[in-house]
């Protein structure tokens, strides 16, 4: 590229930076997106991203229902969420740009494909009068740049043989091309992507290659811009990089405990948004043995899983809320049959179906309570893309030692967001240890005899002198035999409680993230607030505050030493994506005057939002 | 699986749990003839599990000494197809009523037959509810009183058999509790059946539909109202072999074999391979009556097909995935396509 470089603009260097790109759902808007962040990420950026699309497969073209966005923050610092608001705002057409402008910063940049202004994208979009705010001076806040991308995107491929309609899908590449310029950076990490992608078809490849470089070289001769950017890489922690997407990070972690733990990995699902990438992205991977089983519906989702699980192998499932409604029955006879079981929440808006392609932490109570008789199951959740895969991993090592059904709480937010992970080698992970019965002894063998951790064996079919039933009814304890003895369910129940609370002794200690271990403020969080929540306790102590931020990973039990480290706080709020579940159980177990800080709204906090609240709170 | 020559009795499949079924119970009898085949299948009991949804018939994996789970309501064939993916060696029961199978666990019972995975399905049916104490079940005639219909069910009844046909099921057979014979022979040739095989068998609740298969089961009425089907034979039937089945095109019509006018050359003979004049003989369901040219009911082995399992397949795609891509490499997996370094 370096025949393109050229020394008439100057450079200017940012630490961070926030796009959004946004245009139809049909505009390849994703796609652009997360090229723009591998070759960020590639570059050496910390990155952060936030894809949020439409519920609706395609809604009409040109309106604000269709409107598809991704916002990525790269930096040569730290990056912990996607950015409150954008510094760019790319839009493809007006309706983009009507959802979108809110999110820009003023003095922020648009830029606009001036072809998704024409009349019919006015009025489709609800300007009044089909103004166009491009040309009307309602914009005098912003630096607009105005490109007329499809008509460019058709030039440069003048020669080719496509059609108009295929020609017109690569305009995508054109906007990554010119933003590429704006940033300085390299087209090869898309230049191998696109032929990856179209491996068959020479043509697509040399299409979208042209206009990818057509749009970088219009940014160096239009003159657009006087000035590049430059962001350069971030000084994180030494070490090998890839980048990863919370679901993946599930999936890779789910295969990655199997094979620690010597087990075959079946999954069961049914399709539901946002969890069903973790059906695709395991379902790459049967060399490693996996099973994955795609079932008539939730229930034989988590049913087929713990047939398999009790057939030796890890059963897991995974679903978002309304399907983890339905596998409600079979949690319930997971706990009862003591047996390893991994079920994964990739929570979205609810309640019912909800907002299916947006975000929330609404399903805590449900994941913790929801089911019928004492049935405790153990909670934990991940904090954000990459954190996904450590807590697949610990899911699973937990279901399989202590065995029990265990959740796995993830969202919207952190299963489709990306960001640069210095991956583990194979033998940095942990053995995992499964409590199989290898064959029979002389003893007989006692399907429900405990562990000093009040764990049951596990034992296989195929294994002579072992056969036993065991079964949704209460059982007589150690034999597992039919009991309805009152004192015997009495007994029993203790006995599966203090099975999952002894796993708090095989859990870390809960650490104070950032800040003090004694200070004026706590802000307490779980799950995919951990960014925002960073972000905002980073600057509050850089102004001199006395904050700390606590990430809770273990909800269920918790770790040990929680409740005595938040009496350590004069005060406690506690930032969540629902109408305050983790502030609830917080309050009755540890007596805390913990204040909750909620939002509903089917997006994530932004960083401010965390940050005025607790601003409030240290003033008064 | 170890293909070791057993020699076990039905005894050593029996638990040392009490049986608790009412007394009379048409379960006691499915409950012997199971344990009286099991010996002669050629597995040994360690490989052999049970699995039973909810209801009376659903007790059953606690009375067999081999590995069993008594799960929930309707959905012990999701929990067998995931057992036979984690181990496709194991021979795999599952234990259903009419209620679990057909009604609260009705879409997985169809996918199981529409997949096709190498186990036997014992369904019992009695027309009833009788865990729950008795009300009308999907099998249930029109117009039965029940405790929940008190002025007659207005449902139409499921025909099993034909809804398994509909799922594209591999073996569909039809047996009764109080034909010990053809209940053992039936549950053989289902065993050596790779595939689904789907056994509905007739199981007397004597306590809240006692008698409901009567007309089938009790010997003076039981000749002239079923029929036992045998692949490659005619539809003979009547107290002296007096009657048969002729089809008529593609209807079936009761013939006198004793006016002359029919020989057993005429009638319909059997092919167990044949799909569609298996949905025929599905479709003789309709309550017989004293008229004499009421068709019979028939019992036996309706259609039998070789089809793939999807056990089979689901674990040759793993073998051929190894075969192409090699072992799961972890390292590479953890390392993904695109890496940079930090220094």
């Amino acid at each position: 590229m370096e025949d393109l470089k050229t020394i008439k603009h100057n450079k200017e260097s940012k630490q961070d930076v926030a796009i959004l790109f946004a245009g139809d759902s049909g505009d390849g808007i994703q796609l652009t997106g997360s090229q723009f962040s591998n070759t960020s990420a590639l570059f050496g950026n910390d990155v952060s991203t936030f894809p949020d699309y439409p519920a609706e497969i395609r809604a009409p073209q040109g309106t604000i229902a269709g409107v598809s966005g991704f916002q990525l923050n790269f930096g040569s610092i730290e990056i912990f969420t996607p950015g409150d608001l954008c510094d760019v705002l790319v839009v493809m057409n007006a309706a983009a740009l009507k959802a979108n402008l809110g999110k820009l910063k003023i003095g922020g940049t648009i830029i606009a494909n001036t072809d998704g202004f024409d009349k019919k994208n006015l009025k489709l979009s609800g300007y009044v009068d089909m103004r166009n705010p491009l040309e009307d001076n309602s914009l005098g806040k912003y630096r607009i740049i105005e490109i007329d991308v499809t008509k460019l995107t058709r030039e440069s491929l003048k020669e080719s043989a496509l059609g108009i309609k295929e020609k017109d899908r690569s305009k995508n590449m054109f906007v990554l091309g010119f933003l590429y310029w704006m940033y300085n950076r390299e087209l090869a990490p898309t230049e191998k992507f696109l032929h990856e992608k179209f491996k068959s078809k020479p043509d697509l490849i040399e299409a979208n290659m042209a206009v990818l470089k057509a749009g970088y070289n219009y940014g160096d001769t239009s003159e657009t811009f006087t000035t590049r950017y430059e962001v350069k890489p971030a000084p994180l922690p030494k070490g090998v990089y890839r980048n990863i997407m919370g679901n993946q990070g599930v999936a890779i972690g789910l295969i990655a405990a199997s094979q620690k733990a010597g087990l075959p990995l079946f999954y069961g699902s049914y399709p539901i948004t946002p969890a069903s990438d973790i059906l695709h992205e395991l379902s790459k991977h049967k060399n490693f043995n996996v099973r994955s089983f795609q079932a008539e519906d939730e229930i034989a989702a988590i049913t087929s899983a713990i047939g398999a699980s009790f057939g030796g192998n890890i059963g897991i499932t995974a679903s978002s809320g309304p399907g983890i409604a339905l596998k409600g029955e079979a949690l319930g006879l997971a706990c009862i049959l003591e047996i390893p079981l991994v079920i994964v929440n990739v929570q979205r808006g609810g309640p019912s179906t909800g907002l299916p392609t947006k975000t929330e932490q609404a399903d805590l109570l449900q994941a913790i309570y929801g089911r019928n008789g004492e049935a405790p199951i153990p909670v934990i959740a991940a904090s954000s893309p990459r954190d996904c895969f450590n807590q697949a991993f610990e899911a699973v090592r937990i279901a399989i030692e202590h065995m029990t059904p265990v959740f796995l709480l993830s969202d919207g937010y952190i299963a489709n967001g990306a960001e640069p992970w210095r991956f583990p080698s194979a033998d940095q992970l942990k053995a995992i240890n499964p409590p199989v019965v290898k064959e029979a002894t002389d003893e007989e063998f006692l399907p429900y005899r405990r562990d000093e951790k009040g764990v049951r064996q596990w034992a296989v079919p195929g294994i002579k002198g072992l056969e036993h039933r065991i079964g949704g009814l209460e059982k007589q304890d150690e034999t597992g035999n039919v009991s309805y003895d009152p004192e015997n369910h009495e007994k029993m129940v203790g006995l599966r409680a203090e099975k999952i609370a002894k796993i708090a002794d095989f859990i870390p200690l809960q650490k104070v993230d950032q800040g003090a271990e004694k200070a004026k403020l706590c802000i307490l969080g779980w799950g995919s607030t951990y960014g925002a929540i960073k972000t905002a306790v980073k600057e509050l102590l850089a102004e001199g505050h006395s904050v700390s931020q606590v990430h809770v990973k273990y909800l269920f039990p918790f770790p040990k030493n929680l409740g005595e480290l938040l009496k350590g706080f004069d005060q406690v709020i506690v930032p969540e994506l629902n109408k305050g579940q983790l502030v609830k159980i917080i309050r009755s177990e540890f007596l805390i005057d913990a204040k909750p800080l909620s939002k509903v709204k089917g997006l994530p906090f932004s960083a401010t939002e965390i940050k005025e609240a607790a601003l409030k709170h240290l003033e008064s | 699986m170890t293909q070791e020559q057993t020699t076990y009795t039905a005894k050593d499949f029996s638990s040392d749990q009490e049986v608790r079924w009412c007394p009379g119970c048409g379960d006691y009898s499915i409950l012997k003839q199971v344990q009286s085949v099991l010996p002669d299948i050629g597995v040994a009991k360690e490989d052999i599990v049970f699995i039973s949804g909810i209801g009376c018939s659903s007790r059953f994996p606690y009375y067999l000494n081999t590995y069993g789970m008594h799960s929930i309501h309707g959905r012990a064939p999701a929990i067998a197809s995931g057992l036979k993916i984690s181990n496709p060696d194991l021979s795999v029961w599952v234990i259903t009523g009419d209620g679990d199978a057909l009604s609260i666990g009705g879409n997985h019972l169809i996918h199981l037959l529409r997949r096709n995975f190498d186990m036997n399905v014992l369904l019992f049916n009695n027309e009833i509810y009788g865990l729950t104490k008795g009300q009308y079940s999907p099998t249930s005639p029109e117009g039965k009183v029940t405790k929940s219909t008190p002025m007659g069910s207005v449902d139409h009844p499921f025909n099993p058999l034909a809804l398994a046909a509909g799922a594209d099921g591999t073996f569909i057979a039809r047996t009764m509790d109080r034909d010990p014979k053809h209940l053992r022979q039936i549950l053989k040739e289902a065993d050596d059946h790779k595939g689904t095989s789907l056994i509905e068998i007739y199981q007397n609740c004597n306590v809240f539909n006692d008698g409901a298969f009567g007309v089938f089961t009790d010997k003076g009425t039981k000749a002239d109202t079923t029929v036992f089907v045998e692949h490659g034979q005619p539809l003979v039937f009547g107290e002296h072999e007096n009657k048969g089945v002729r089809l008529d095109g593609a209807t079936p019509v009761v013939v006198d074999l004793e006016s002359g006018d029919f020989s057993k050359d005429d009638l319909w003979k059997h092919d167990k391979t044949d799909r569609s004049k298996a949905g025929l003989l599905m479709r003789c369901f309709e309550t017989p009556t004293k008229d004499l040219e009421s068709l019979p009911r028939p019992f036996g082995v309706f259609y039998q097909e070789d089809k793939t399992c999807y056990e089979e397949m689901l674990h040759a795609q793993i073998k051929s995935s190894i075969e192409t891509k090699g072992n799961g490499d972890l390292e590479a997996l953890l390392r993904g396509t695109n890496t940079w370094e930090i220094e």
